[in-house]
């Protein structure tokens, strides 16, 4: 694995070297050129995702909604997209009157560079990473909570009350729900002893029984609630509620600017997805593990396509969520962060601590 | 390679958490000074990724920067200070901070002599490369250090219990407060009941 | 016990599941949507849509200028000047129609006695430029004209319940 900070092989001796006059091999550029590809490589097909997702949501509520959603733009609607996306670089991004130009061109920048690094650290296949790093939880954990500055920052450098009043909305609700968030990874933290994204993958293997989605089904939920509130979706997507507020922290965005926050938005979801899948249902494992016949039938099946099938679940579980729940209340999105979901969570964590203690079933005894 | 990208982060971040550590203190605007400090956590974060603290830097960025500053930040937005002209009748005041600043410079220096930066002496703890941050963290604080720790967390909880004494001013009279799990228990029955009535005769 | 139900459903997520049920059925279910310019709902011969003024077999105009329609227009949308023709007929030398003003309501159809003036089925029409709003005697007539087999097929279906 290569790892782009690799400094813990150098030895002393090389450190006192005047670095001007050490040689750098051909080998060293191309070390880094690989990176930056393989950087660019996940940046662009995440993007191509954040894409089609727009369109996909679209279509999905469309027929939940007996309707058929776009089909104008190119084959079944497939460039609605590149056509949304060429509008939005077309038009002009207007500054309000007595904004903070700097921090209003910033904001959308903030929401989107945190979402986009955090998939550093995201695991596709075996070995297949941009970094191994050991606190790889912790790495994520850090990086989406990042990104509720970009919308303070858009909230307050806007000098707009509903702006304001957004953004407020969204950054008390994600801090209420990264503590849920928090606890929920804790417990498969305790449950993999590892922090490392891949170990806790491989700490899953042995079939659809052995992955945590089971033994650690409160904390399951709880963390997929806390990351529909995390990334300010239906339905606790009060902080754009359009009857009261217009649109939230984004209502004096146009054009490009505009158009990061929905990239930052989509970008997290797909993240959380992916998340969810690694942690909690087996990431990259095929589901026919451990079956005489179907583990030999599906063997051929790489492991990169097992977990975009369960990342797209969750994708769509968010869009069917969207499509059938009303707004909650902002209070019952308060009520629920701290009064249940943390509740449930620290008994749950306790449920595990004993589990771990009493080594329960093929999941805790290592 | 890996020193030279090093040194290059290392000497880009030190330089932007001085610039934004002296904004926090120049900058007029309160939000923009809290936003420099914010920066600053980032950039000191990163320095302390470089050390190979990566626990230390990672929570410090999500307790920090992720849940402490947002409140700061929350609560300075909403106080919606007035920011008037910079004052006059400054200079009175200039000789005593000079003094200080000189009497810190002094200390400064005294503290912090040339050969602590020697490189020969203090140099930077190399680790294995399966070695975690976290897991020998968490073995010394719960073994060696596990009085002081758990007494943080009962002065934290003792502080938050505090917090919430001083705010909570018992339960108004009357009060229309919903109680959602006895919203959720009614039945049809409890609230609607069929009587059975002959018709009236006109 | 009926308490005891209700705190387990309430933890299994009971009733968001129902929801979530629903909302599948309805994603495989047939759609709705019609695709418009390619498709078009059916319309009734009743139809409200444009007016039009239409003539005789023989090419003679209609309208012999009673202004009743005028006179019961509720939009005060219709504009009447009539002469007499060299003829000694009564005509109108102009008929005009504000379609802003029109709500295609159907009374000056009504009134009409000699059925010159008429509702079509023609509802995708557009002005370009100011004024072109005021639909003249020559427009309408031209309109009467294109449309004149429909109109005709129209007013006999629903003669029936006349």
């Amino acid at each position: 694995m290569i790892r782009i900070y690799d400094f813990k092989g150098v030895s002393n001796q090389e450190k006192k070297n005047d670095f001007s006059k050490r040689e750098y091999s051909v080998q060293d550029l191309l070390l880094l050129v690989w990176i930056v590809a393989k950087v660019l490589l996940v940046v662009i097909c995440l993007l191509g995702v954040v894409a089609y997702l727009t369109l996909a949501e679209r279509k999905v509520i469309g027929f939940i909604q007996s309707r058929i959603g776009p089909n104008r733009v190119g084959p079944q609607g497939l460039l609605q997209p590149i056509a949304d996306a060429l509008k939005l670089l077309q038009k002009e991004i207007i500054f309000p009157t007595a904004s903070n130009k700097y921090l209003f061109i910033i904001a959308p920048i903030l929401t989107m560079t945190p979402a986009l690094a955090a998939w550093a650290v995201i695991p596709f296949d075996q070995g297949m990473m941009l970094a191994n790093i050991n606190a790889g939880v912790l790495f994520l954990f850090a990086m989406t909570s990042l990104g509720v500055y970009g919308v303070l920052i858009s909230g307050w450098s806007s000098n707009s009350k509903y702006a304001l009043f957004g953004a407020l909305r969204a950054s008390a609700q994600t801090i209420s729900y990264e503590i849920a968030m928090g606890f929920a990874l804790v417990g498969v933290l305790m449950a993999a002893d590892s922090m490392n994204l891949q170990e806790i993958v491989l700490r899953q293997q042995g079939g659809i029984w052995h992955w945590y989605w089971l033994p650690l089904l409160p904390l399951f939920v709880v963390y997929w609630i806390s990351a529909m509130a995390e990334t300010n979706r239906a339905p606790f997507d009060v902080s754009e509620g359009e009857s009261e507020i217009v649109a939230g922290f984004h209502v004096e965005y146009s054009g490009m600017s505009f158009a990061l926050f929905f990239l930052g938005e989509y970008a997290n979801m797909a993240l959380l997805s992916f998340v969810a899948a690694l942690l909690f249902m087996g990431g990259w494992l095929s589901p026919f593990e451990g079956i005489p016949f179907l583990a030999q039938a599906f063997a051929w099946v790489p492991g990169i396509i097992w977990l975009i099938l369960k990342a797209s679940f969750f994708l769509f579980l968010y869009l069917w969520v969207r499509a059938t729940f009303p707004r909650y209340r902002y209070d019952q999105i308060m009520y629920l962060g701290w009064k249940v979901l943390i509740p449930v969570t620290i008994v749950w964590i306790i449920v595990v601590g004993f589990a771990i203690q009493f080594g329960v079933g093929p999941w805790f005894s290592h | 390679m890996g020193l030279i990208l090093q040194q290059t982060v290392f000497y880009a971040f030190s330089a932007i958490l001085l610039f934004s550590a002296a904004m926090v203190v120049l900058s007029i605007n309160p939000v923009r000074a809290v936003l420099f400090l914010v920066l600053a956590f980032f950039c000191a974060c990163i320095l302390w990724m470089l050390l190979q603290a990566e626990f230390l830097a990672l929570v410090l960025i999500f307790v920090y920067i992720g849940a402490v500053m947002t409140l700061f930040l929350f609560v300075i937005m909403m106080l919606n200070l007035d920011i008037g002209p910079p004052r006059k009748g400054w200079l009175p005041y200039l000789p005593l901070a000079v003094l200080v600043l000189g009497l810190f410079i002094i200390a400064a220096v005294s503290a912090l002599k040339p050969e602590y930066f020697d490189p020969d002496v203090y140099q930077v703890v190399t680790q294995p490369e399966n070695y975690s941050n976290t897991k020998a963290l968490g073995a010394v604080l719960y073994t060696e250090y596990v009085y002081p720790f758990e007494l943080a967390a009962v002065l934290l909880l003792v502080a938050i219990i505090s917090a919430i004494c001083l705010a909570f001013r018992g339960k108004r009279p009357g009060g229309k407060a919903q109680r959602i799990s006895e919203q959720l228990v009614v039945r049809r029955k409890d609230r609607v009941s069929l009587i059975n009535m002959p018709s009236e005769k006109k | 016990m009926n308490y005891l139900k209700t705190i387990i459903k309430r933890f299994a997520l009971w009733e968001l599941i129902r929801g979530l049920v629903v909302t599948l059925k309805y994603f495989f279910r047939k759609k709705v949507t019609l695709q418009f310019p390619e498709e078009k709902t059916p319309l009734s011969p009743r139809f409200r849509g444009a007016l039009a003024l239409r003539r005789y077999p023989n090419g003679e105009e209609r309208c012999i200028g009673c202004k009743l329609c005028e006179a019961v227009c509720p939009a005060l949308a219709i504009t009447i000047q009539s002469e007499p023709r060299s003829d000694g007929t009564r005509r109108t030398t102009q008929y005009d129609i504000d379609i802003f003003k029109c709500i295609n309501c159907g009374f000056c159809e009504e009134a009409c006695p000699v059925d010159a003036i008429v509702v079509t089925r023609e509802m995708h029409y557009h002005q370009e430029n100011r004024g072109e709003n005021i639909i003249t005697k020559e427009k309408l007539l031209a309109l009467g004209d294109r449309y004149d087999a429909q109109i005709t097929k129209d007013k006999e279906d629903d003669s029936d319940y006349r």
